[in-house]
């Protein structure tokens, strides 16, 4: 048998020790998987991380339990904060997960059981994809690791904390060794930018608004690819929610897992800065003629039916369920015949409730989701043939996880949609 | 099933970097193109991409050759399930150093025993692994190598 760390692999006294099991089963499983993905890295060393952010907690089939379950019976705990992405059921509101058949009975009792063995491992009980809604967040230059693609491009991109592209097994090993490979978006040379993107040609107001995120990021990832772009021409109070909708999108539509926009993100106060003294590889202008486009590619209904609305797709941040609310506030009730949903994490929601938004929802007859997502697991009515959404992420996957149509909309779209009980969108947003 | 036929490549045995230790044997089935296991196989290890060149072809116990898996960290969990269910392939050779593959090998490695070696050879190498040839792909040591079986 080969040495298990491989030529150019060097570990510290303390990696070794864990590796040789002198602190416990557990954690030399982990170690030995942490270790076997720097061999295939040809990473020269481990780095420290400072937190973690786990996606194996959804359930995807046995293997996924059998892992958790070993790890817990080896009594491994995580060793650094560590926070969970969504599961496969809403703890908070038993019922709107489907339940009736029985491949959707085998989602519910595995999914529960994975829930309970993360946290049996010390994790938080957070079960949202946008981690950094939460109160601790890493700051510039942190070493982290953290898995779900959407939270990898804001912890690189928004943040400056740096984190390789983890998932499934990876992430949980990580957080119990406090160790991951030193390879990837770790080093600095993989965090500069490769493709200039010039969206200076769309209006201010356009880009402010809130379909400039999703349909940016649908573009430029479908572009790039697993490249790093870097945006010029977005106005400098772009919200982290658009950055959000951003990296979402273009996580989806590509690979990307670190973007940089100019005069907006920590690693990119200038061009130069940004592409780290490089040229860039190619350069790309993009129009409203363009935002017009991706909004046709990413809508695949047809006519104006509408049976669901499903936003917060990364979950809805405490400012886009207080826009909700006030959409919502003054206005028709929304039409019997379309389930509203909105997706957010448990903390989210707890502050929406304190802060009275959260009623409004409720009174208005949408639909909150927690500690899941609409799209991974069953929620929506079997019966329901066309969704509309703000969320090119949502977009992307729902056609072929779900079996939807899709409309892709603003917010504001949404919800006079809902209320006409039909498609009501306008290309004039985008001009 | 159609297999090309394979003349015994005069480079064998191919030299390889063992990605992922274990010893197997096995018909080549090698993919024009990337798979993604999650979403590009069903749990039996049978290829449902739509687009895939190979699709309704199986990889149970096959030598797969490809250049390197593609799309999600959830074809981790896929490819372990297989493994699992013992419906996965014997072996893997890749033409890059594919994280993704080489997890659910390792983790199917620590919970079900399974064996199944991942090599990373050149990709003129990778082109003389004809679908049908019948090779050992032997990663139980750091120098792996490929070695056609008569």
């Amino acid at each position: 048998m080969a040495d298990p760390t491989g030529p150019t692999l060097r570990l510290t006294p303390d990696e070794q020790a864990m590796l040789d099991g002198e602190q416990g089963d557990g954690i030399a499983m982990a170690m030995r998987v942490v270790v076997g993905l720097a061999r295939v890295h040809e990473a020269p060393r481990l780095v420290e991380i400072e937190s973690a952010h786990i996606d194996g907690c959804l359930f995807h089939g046995q293997s996924g339990l059998d892992f958790a379950a070993r790890l817990v019976e080896l009594g491994a705990t995580v060793r650094v904060p560590t926070t969970l992405n969504v599961g496969s059921i809403d703890l908070l509101h038993p019922g709107t997960v489907r339940n009736q058949t029985p491949a959707e009975q085998e989602v519910s009792l595995g999914g529960r059981a994975l829930m309970e063995a993360y946290l049996a491992m010390g994790a938080r009980a957070t079960w949202t994809c946008a981690p950094y809604q939460l109160d601790a967040r890493p700051g510039l230059g942190v070493n982290v690791a953290w898995a779900e693609s959407n939270a990898i491009a804001f912890c690189n991109s928004v943040l400056g904390a740096r984190t390789d592209r983890y998932g499934d097994f990876l992430d949980i090993c990580a957080a119990i060794t406090g160790r991951a490979p030193f390879a990837g978006l770790h080093t600095d040379e993989a965090r500069r930018g490769d493709v200039l993107v010039d969206v200076s040609a769309i209006p201010d107001r356009v880009l402010l608004g809130d379909l400039a995120g999703p349909l940016l990021g649908y573009l430029v990832g479908s572009h790039v690819g697993t490249a790093n772009p870097v945006l010029v021409g977005m106005p400098p109070e772009t919200s982290e929610d658009t950055l959000k909708a951003f990296g979402a999108a273009a996580a989806s539509s590509g690979g990307v897992a670190m973007f940089h926009v100019v005069g907006v993100t920590p690693e990119a106060a200038t061009v130069d800065i940004a592409f780290g003294g490089r040229p860039p590889a190619q350069t790309v202008t993009l129009t409203s003629d363009d935002l017009v486009r991706a909004r046709r590619e990413l809508t695949t209904a047809s006519d104006d039916h509408l049976d669901v609305v499903s936003v917060g797709t990364p979950h809805a941040s405490s400012d886009e369920i207080a826009s909700l609310a006030g959409l919502l506030a003054d206005g028709p009730e929304i039409a019997s015949g379309v389930d509203f949903y909105v997706s957010t994490g448990r903390s989210v929601w707890a502050l929406a409730q304190e802060r009275g938004h959260a009623q409004v929802l409720e009174a208005h007859g949408i639909r909150v989701v927690t500690d899941t997502c609409t799209y991974v697991t069953s929620i929506l009515r079997p019966q329901a043939r066309v969704a509309m959404t703000n969320s090119g992420k949502w977009a992307h996957y729902a056609p072929g996880n779900l079996g939807v149509d899709v409309v892709m909309a603003s917010l504001g779209e949404c919800v006079e949609s809902a209320r006409a009980g039909r498609v009501v969108i306008d290309d004039d947003e985008l001009r | 099933m159609t297999t090309s036929s394979a003349d015994t490549p005069s480079r064998m045995p191919l030299s390889a970097v063992a990605l992922h230790a274990g010893r197997a044997s096995g018909t080549v089935l090698h993919l024009d193109t990337p798979l993604s296991f999650w979403g590009g196989t069903d749990h039996d290890g049978t290829i449902i991409d739509a687009h895939h060149p190979q699709r309704g072809q199986s990889v149970t116990g096959r030598v797969l050759v490809m250049r390197a898996g593609r799309g999600s960290s959830s074809s981790s969990y896929v490819l372990a399930e297989q493994l699992r269910q013992q419906c996965g392939p014997a072996a893997i050779v890749l033409a890059e150093r594919d994280a993704i593959v080489v997890l659910g090998a390792i983790v199917a490695r620590e919970l079900y025993g399974s064996d199944m070696p991942v090599a990373l050879v050149t990709d003129d190498d990778l082109a003389t692994l004809p679908t049908g040839l019948t090779v050992t792909v032997d990663c139980s040591t750091e120098a792996a190598s490929i070695t056609s079986t008569p």
